[in-house]
Parts: structure tokens; sequence; C-alpha cells
């Protein structure tokens, strides 16, 4: 029975090089450090600009946790979800019911966050399993209609019980606190002071290192190759054996996990949030983030998430102060320019960067695909 | 055939896939009627007839693709009815397409570490891990998909994308990708096609080495040289419809057979001559 006994072994060079090339030790490890120590610094230089871009940088971390959990449902299996940031809400809304003067609840945060993603988790699933079936625009007008509903629901679950405070939102939402810490409050370690949002930043940090690990080793799985395989011809991969109904709920759950983790955190750092903050557009904006910075490569969602974030901030700061210069007053509102500069950021990405700035080299193989055309020609034996 | 010692607690020529009464319509059509068959264990078995006889009908239906209207396949002793395609990859029985369905943006290894999907184990949290069981079974996954792409004979490609071999490599690397789900039964959906002379050769020999490895074939295939001289058995469908079963030889010279596959005219002139 033995196959393998009877093949010869001789083409190996692969097996254990693939793990080995990644990594040149020293160069890697001191790019590593330095990296390390420059995000390390950034907060306390962002700070001497203004601590409000230590909380742009914050929310801009978060997004990149919005991002990389939509990646593993869109980049990896394949499933287009328009509905992603009701996963996001769930999350919030767990945190924020569970940690606010609303119900007199002031559970710790480590406590709600695991609580937040499961149950994120569970809608995820419930969006999941009666979507199974769709594929493509389909399934994108179902998730956009989830994502309404919850957002509905969360604007009008005032009545007749008063769970979720309706369109008011919910206030004075507790910080994280960890022993007598308080991320609210300024601290000084060392002489140097640790503002609220520096400390977020450190904690944003840590998670952000354990999700971009967690996704790394997800897509390098046998889940993560069960789910490209899905993507790639869902007939075969049944005909193989990959139960395609577990690994597109587990893709929806995982994906929707990490969306109440950030949820759970973006109402700790605000301390009030409505839901005015779970509209459409953010689940779009989301999106956005995935495609336009190369879906199913995590570098590429990470900057496409920064660079999305970062962007209308910058211009908010900029577009006055140029304008006034130039003629001496304010002609046309950031917003508008933010609008015009993101649709043409688009088009110029659909023309020349089409499988967006860093490409998964799968997603490059196939938008490349009309040049090498197949198999038919290429036939030297 | 006497070869398959490998086998040992399952005698060689016992049953190892019986369907009974097998019917599948779409709509107006019959695309297959009362298919009764016996595969056994260690054979290369046929499965011919001209365009559109139902063979391929038969394939989805026993990988669970389409379900039977009636009948009933028994394979390996037990029931396989109403099972999912991944449940029937499960039980044992791997298949090819017929236009060939590779995963083509992924690499040739890739395409074949998937079909071990089925019999590893590792989940989420293994994946997120990293445990020492998990890394020792995608060690495992690895070494076994490279010993299956040298076994078939693309192994120089491992790394190429699918869709970038050549035709012929592409049929052998779906053979592989079957072959690392384990099968009891492998099933394959006109491997031949397009292939010319020196490839067929090479399938032939391959299949037979397959055969060897103590994997039970059922084989769709139009080239009658090939199924002639590769297969123990044959059945031959014609409208969905069962007109023969035997040793090839014979089947051959069945008149409902050359009758379906020439016309029925010309079968009466062959038998009047």
């Amino acid at each position: 029975m033995d196959r393998a006994s009877d093949a010869s072994l001789k083409s190996y060079a692969g097996v254990g090089g693939f793990v080995a090339s990644r990594r040149h030790p020293a160069f890697a490890w001191i790019g590593v450090i330095l990296v390390a120590l420059a995000l390390i610094a950034l907060p306390f230089a962002l700070a001497t600009i203004g601590t409000a871009w230590v909380r742009i940088t914050n929310l801009a971390i978060l997004f990149v946790f919005l991002a990389l959990g939509l990646n593993i449902v869109v980049g990896f299996a394949g499933l287009l979800d328009l509905g992603y940031i009701a996963f996001y809400a769930v999350g919030a809304y767990v945190y924020a019911l569970l940690a606010s003067p609303h119900f007199n609840l002031h559970l710790p945060f480590w406590a709600i966050l695991p609580l937040g993603a499961a149950v994120a988790c569970m809608f995820g699933v419930l969006l999941g399993a009666p979507t199974l079936k769709l594929r493509g625009d389909y399934l994108a007008i179902v998730t956009l209609g989830f994502g309404e509903i919850i957002r509905i629901f969360l604007n009008n679950l005032s009545q007749p019980v008063n769970i979720t405070n309706g369109p008011q939102g919910v206030t004075l939402i507790d910080p994280f606190r960890i022993g007598t810490i308080n991320f609210r409050n300024t601290d000084t370690f060392a002489g140097l002071a640790f503002t609220g949002p520096i400390k977020y930043y450190y904690l944003l940090l840590v998670v952000l290192v354990v999700v971009i690990v967690i996704n790394l080793r997800l897509q390098d799985s046998r889940i993560g190759r069960a789910w490209e395989a899905i993507r790639e011809d869902e007939v075969a991969a049944r005909a193989m054996g990959i139960n395609t109904r577990n690994m597109k709920l587990l893709a929806f759950a995982m994906g929707a996990s990490f969306g109440g983790i950030a949820g759970g955190m973006f109402s700790a750092m605000q301390g009030f949030i409505s839901p005015e903050s779970f509209i459409l557009v953010e689940s779009i904006m989301v999106l956005a983030m995935v495609v336009l910075g190369g879906m199913g490569n995590i570098w590429g969602v990470i900057l496409g998430a920064l660079l999305l974030s970062f962007a209308p901030e910058v211009l908010r700061y900029t577009v006055e102060p140029v304008q006034r210069a130039m003629f001496g007053r304010m002609l046309v509102e950031p917003e508008v320019i933010r609008m015009l500069l993101f649709g043409f950021a688009l088009v110029l990405m659909m023309l020349f960067r089409p499988a967006g700035i860093l490409p998964s080299a799968t997603r490059k193989r196939e938008l490349e695909g009309g040049r090498t055309n197949g198999v038919q020609g290429a036939a030297p034996r | 055939m006497t070869t398959t010692s490998a086998l040992p607690a399952e005698s060689p020529g016992a049953s190892l896939l019986v369907g009974e009464g097998i019917s599948k319509r779409f709509g107006g059509v019959q695309a297959l009627a009362d298919v009764s068959f016996d595969i056994r264990r260690g054979e290369i078995y046929g499965l011919i007839g001209p365009n559109g006889a139902g063979k391929t009908t038969l394939f989805n239906v026993l990988t669970g693709i389409y379900a039977p209207d009636g009948g009933r396949f028994t394979f390996d002793g037990q029931p396989l009815g109403g099972q999912k395609p991944n449940d029937v990859a499960a039980r044992g029985i791997a298949r090819t397409f017929q236009n060939i369905r590779l995963f083509a943006n992924l690499s040739a290894l890739e395409n074949v570490m998937i079909g071990r999907h089925v019999r590893t184990r590792a989940g989420v949290f293994g994946a997120m891990l990293r445990n020492a069981r998990t890394l020792a079974e995608e060690r495992d996954i690895e070494r076994r998909s490279y010993e299956l792409l040298d076994y078939v004979g693309v192994a120089a490609r491992a790394n190429d994308l699918a869709r970038h071999l050549p035709y012929g490599d592409q049929r052998r690397l779906e053979i592989a990708r079957a072959l690392a789900t384990d099968p009891k039964l492998l099933a394959l959906d006109e491997p031949a096609a397009g292939m010319n002379a020196t490839e067929t050769a090479s399938l032939s020999k391959l299949l037979r080495a397959i055969r060897e490895g103590g994997t039970t074939i059922l084989l769709i295939e139009h080239d009658m040289k090939l199924v002639m001289s590769l297969c123990d058995r044959v059945l031959v469908l014609d409208y969905g419809k069962k007109i023969a079963e035997g040793v090839a030889a014979d089947v051959q010279k069945d008149p409902a057979v050359v009758a379906a596959y020439l016309g029925g005219d010309v079968a009466l002139h062959l038998k009047g001559t």
C-alpha cells in the first residue's frame, strides 16, 4: 500500500529550503530590531506634533485589525463581504454594555474582549450559515443587508426594553485598566509622560503583532490552503475532501472575531459609541483597504489600511493651510478633496496595479492571466 | 490479477464498489437508467460509451456531486448513499475531471498538499500555535506531496503554477492530487484526452504502477487502444443504459457495443458478412 516507499526520493531541495529562505538571520534581526525601536519611539514623536496624531494612529491600527479580519474572508476564502463593519459594531456594543453605567456593569476588559470576539464570531456563523451557497454579487448583497440589519437593530433596540440606548449611543464606557494603571489617565514613568492614547498605542501594538502572526500562520497552514482551494475552485475543493461548508463558516467566524476584538478596543478608547460609527461606508472603507493594499497579501492589506486611515487626516491638516496660502481663503472643503483624491487613486490603481499596491503572489498571477493565457500553447517536451 | 498481495485482509477479486440500479434524470433526459456494475479490488475497470452515454454523470453521481434518483452504491462493504463529495473523498474515492480542474493559480506542490487535507487534522488552533504536532504534520504533508509529484513525474515543476504546466503534466498533477487523498478507488475521467502517443504510453505505465501499488482504478476513456490494453474489465453505457459488461476482449466483439459505436446498420452489415 505504501506508495511512498517505492517512489524514489530524489528532488527534495525545496522541502527545508522553504522555511530556511525566509530569514537571512543577521539582516532580518537587525531589521526587526530597528523597526521595533521606531515603533516604540513613534508615539512620543507624534505627541510632539499633537496628541491627536497618537489617537489617529491608534484608530489606524484598529482599521488594520479590521482589514486583516476582512482579508481572511475576502482575500483568503474569496467570499465578498460588504457588511463586515457589523462585527466591529457587535464587539463594540458588547464591550460598551458590559463596561458602562448603562447597565451599571463594569466587567474587566480582559473578560469582555474575548466575550466580544465570541459573540461576533457567533454572528459571523449566523451570517455565514444561510449564505453558504451564495457567491460573488449575491453574497455581497446579502452581507450588505446583514450589515444594515445590525445597525438598524442597534438604532432601535431602545424600546420596549432599553438595551442599546438607540441613536443616543452608550456613553461613559470604561477605559482599560491593568492593576492601578488606568488607560485614560496620564502616568509618568522614568520621566516620560505616558498619556492615555500612548498607553493604548502600546497595547494596540502588542495586539497587532499577535494578530499579524496569527494571520501569517493561518495563511500558511492546512486551513489556509483549504481556503485558497475554495477560492480557486469550489467543486474541485469538495472533490478533494475539503468540507467547504465548515471551512467557509470558519472563515466568517475568524474574520468576525477579529472585528469583534477591534470593536471592543474601539469602545474602550472612545468612551462613547453610537450606531453612527457603523454605517455602510465604513464597511466599504475596510473593503477598499483590503483591495487597495492587495487582497490576500497580509503586508499589502496592512499598508492599504494605514494609507486609507492616514490620508484623510493628513488632508484635513494640510488642505486648509495650503488653500489659504495660495488663494487667501478656503475654496474646497477637505472632505470634498478627500473623495476626489480617493476616486482618482482608485482609478490609477485599476490602471496600473489592478491587484493592489502589494499584490499577493496568487492574485497577481490571476490578473496577469491574460498575458500568459493558460496552458494550451506551452508544451515543450 | 493476483499481484495485490499488499492488501492483506481485503482479498483481491472481492467487490470494492457495487452499483445497483443507478438512475439519474435531468428533466426529460434519462442520463442513467438502472445501471448496475461491480468493481473488484485491484482491477482497472473501464467505463466506455459514445459521447453523451452518461459516463461522466455516473462519475458525478458516484462522487456525490449529483444525488441519484434511484439505486445505491456499496463501497468497501458500506453503503455510499447521498453523501457529499467531501465525505465521498474521505471514504476513499478520489477523482479527476474531464476538463482539468486544478487550483490553477497555486503551485503544483500546493495542489497536491491540498489533496492531503482530508487525511490530516490540524485545525485553527494548531495553525495559530504551531505546536510540535502541527509542525510534524506540515512536514509530513510537504514530504508526501513531493513524493507524489515525483511519482507521477512532475517533481521538477513543483513550484510552477499549475496552469503553467504543459497539458500532459496537468493531467498527471491532477492524478497526484487525487492520490494525495489516499484513495482506495481512483476515478479518472478521460485522463488521456488530448495526449499524444508518447504521453499516453507513459500515462498507461503510471496507471499500471498505481494499480500495482494497491489502488483500484475506474477509468473513463475514449482511447480504445488504451482501454483494451489497460482495463481488466469494462462497462459500456449507451443512452444511459448498460449495454455490456465484462472482459475487455469479449465486450469489444459484442454486437450491441459495435452498434452503439458505429450505428445499428453497420452492425447489421458486419453481422451479415
